[in-house]
């Protein structure tokens, strides 16, 4: 009797492919993705594993992956690829799935940097990178760990910089359709 | 010629070089810009990463507002925001758009990144015109990045395995722009902050290429590549154990100095790795 078989959820390329079209089951894995990928020394499965784990209904393994997470959207996989498989959209609606499912993300950071960004955003309808960047470093984790390993120094410097250099605005331009933004966003449950 | 304008949130912040560089040579060239009133942010990477339906409704209620005015061309200097209007401007004419719970209103205007609508050849010919200080001698390699070109189903770009939008414009200008094998590498983007290890071994490859091939600097039309190649070189130089000095100039900003306009030497003075040895070196500074 074969040990740790795995069980397909046959569901998921359905329930993928109903937020589509990125069109996974016509992958013939030719591995054009991953062979023009520029992260694949950041991940943990390969473009095109992703995608074939997709198919075989491997729910957990691609929601939980680093892959997802460290997919920079550089869009190079959905150009190349040869059967119009929209890989880097599928990353980004594997993401989703993730973070509805409550599936922790391994790169928390990265997950942390989306939801402060769309939170400032909420706030006033457009970005405020005077807070926004502040808010992230502190949130993430992010300004501790720079801390501890020293490149705070550094970090400090360039916010100085910028901050002469009149590049961090003091007040934010906020919006008349606030609301309306608002209302977008809310939408969906931000974890 | 009267163009309508969305500037997106960081040339309101931390791009404001790029922003005036842009203001710069558009009254220069008598290109009157309309911002759209009261756009909000497109929703950048944060949103179509963990809210696909929010990254469209997001820009679709920008598109609308961008439907109210009567321009038939709409400029957009960040290539993201230019990247999630078009998908926005796409999706919402797909037999899908009842996913999302906002229609376009109106006819868009056609949506330009700002590069390529400076590179069409009626837009090259008026840059020449005004040209008065050729930047002879400045070789360049022009750096595209990703979102201006793909995916090309959505940007509608035909050479974007090899664009020469900015080539183009360079060499209008009298600089040399150097062909280079990474124009469309991406540079990690908003990775910057969550995992700059990653930018550092992306854009440590691109310098080390501009270098290869004997580039002096570096022209971009994103704020976001302009950003990683401009505000890190020296911790990446250290990464890589290299000493890079690599100027990162807007297309924008090198319009600009060539066509003397007034304010060069306040955008400039904006960016963190030195941008005005290299142009005095090349004889090319005029300014006090």
């Amino acid at each position: 009797m074969p040990q740790n078989t795995l069980t397909p959820d046959y569901h998921f390329l359905e329930q993928v492919e109903t937020t589509g079209p990125f069109q996974a089951s016509a992958c013939y894995q030719c591995r054009k993705c991953t062979n023009g990928c520029p992260v694949t020394f950041a991940m943990d499965i390969y473009p095109d594993a992703v995608i074939r784990l997709v198919i075989l209904g491997q729910r957990q393994a691609v929601l939980g992956c680093e892959t997802i997470w460290v997919c920079a959207a550089c869009e190079t996989c959905s150009t190349r690829c040869p059967n119009n498989v929209k890989i880097a959209e599928l990353m980004d609606c594997l993401k989703e799935m993730a973070v509805q499912a409550g599936v922790p993300s391994p790169q928390p950071q990265i997950l942390a940097l989306h939801a402060s960004f769309l939170k400032n955003v909420k706030r006033w309808g457009r970005v405020f990178e005077t807070i926004f960047l502040p808010e992230y470093f502190l949130r993430s984790g992010e300004l501790l760990r720079k801390w501890q390993t020293g490149t705070w120094r550094a970090e400090m410097r360039l916010s100085w910089q910028m901050t002469r250099k009149k590049r961090f605005p003091m007040f934010p331009k906020t919006i008349k359709g606030k609301n309306e933004v608002r209302k977008i966003l809310a939408r969906r449950k931000q974890k | 010629m009267k163009v309508s304008y969305y500037p997106g949130c960081s040339l309101e912040g931390t791009a404001r070089d790029y922003a005036e560089s842009i203001l710069g040579i558009c009254a220069s060239l008598d290109i009157q810009l309309e911002e759209i009133p009261d756009w909000n942010c497109c929703g950048a990477t944060a949103a179509h990463s963990i809210d696909h339906r929010a990254s469209i409704e997001l820009a679709g209620r920008t598109l609308n507002l961008a439907t109210k005015l009567p321009n038939s061309d709409m400029l957009v200097p960040c290539p993201m925001c230019f990247n999630r209007l078009k998908t926005a401007a796409w999706a919402l004419n797909q037999d899908f758009a009842n996913r999302y719970a906002i229609n376009l209103q109106g006819a868009l205007p056609r949506i330009w990144d700002l590069a390529n609508f400076f590179a069409t050849e009626e837009m090259l010919q008026s840059t020449a015109k005004h040209i008065k200080k050729p930047l002879e001698g400045l070789k360049v390699v022009c750096y595209y990045g990703c979102m201006a070109n793909r995916p090309p189903e959505i940007t509608e770009a035909t050479d974007f395995e090899n664009p020469q939008a900015l080539d183009r414009i360079m060499e209008s200008l009298g600089a040399t722009a150097i062909p280079w094998p990474y124009k469309t590498d991406c540079c990690g983007a908003s990775q910057v902050l969550s995992r700059p290890d990653i930018v550092s071994r992306l854009v440590g490859k691109l310098y080390d290429m501009a270098q290869r091939v004997g580039a002096q600097a570096i022209v971009v039309s994103c704020q976001m590549c302009q950003a990683n190649l401009d505000m890190h070189q020296e911790k990446i130089g250290a990464d890589w154990k290299r000493n890079f000095s690599l100027p990162v100039y807007y297309f924008s900003e090198l319009i600009g100095l060539a066509h003397n306009v007034t304010g060069v030497e306040r955008w400039l003075r904006r960016h963190i790795t030195d941008p005005f040895t290299l142009l005095k070196q090349l004889n090319l500074w005029n300014n006090p």
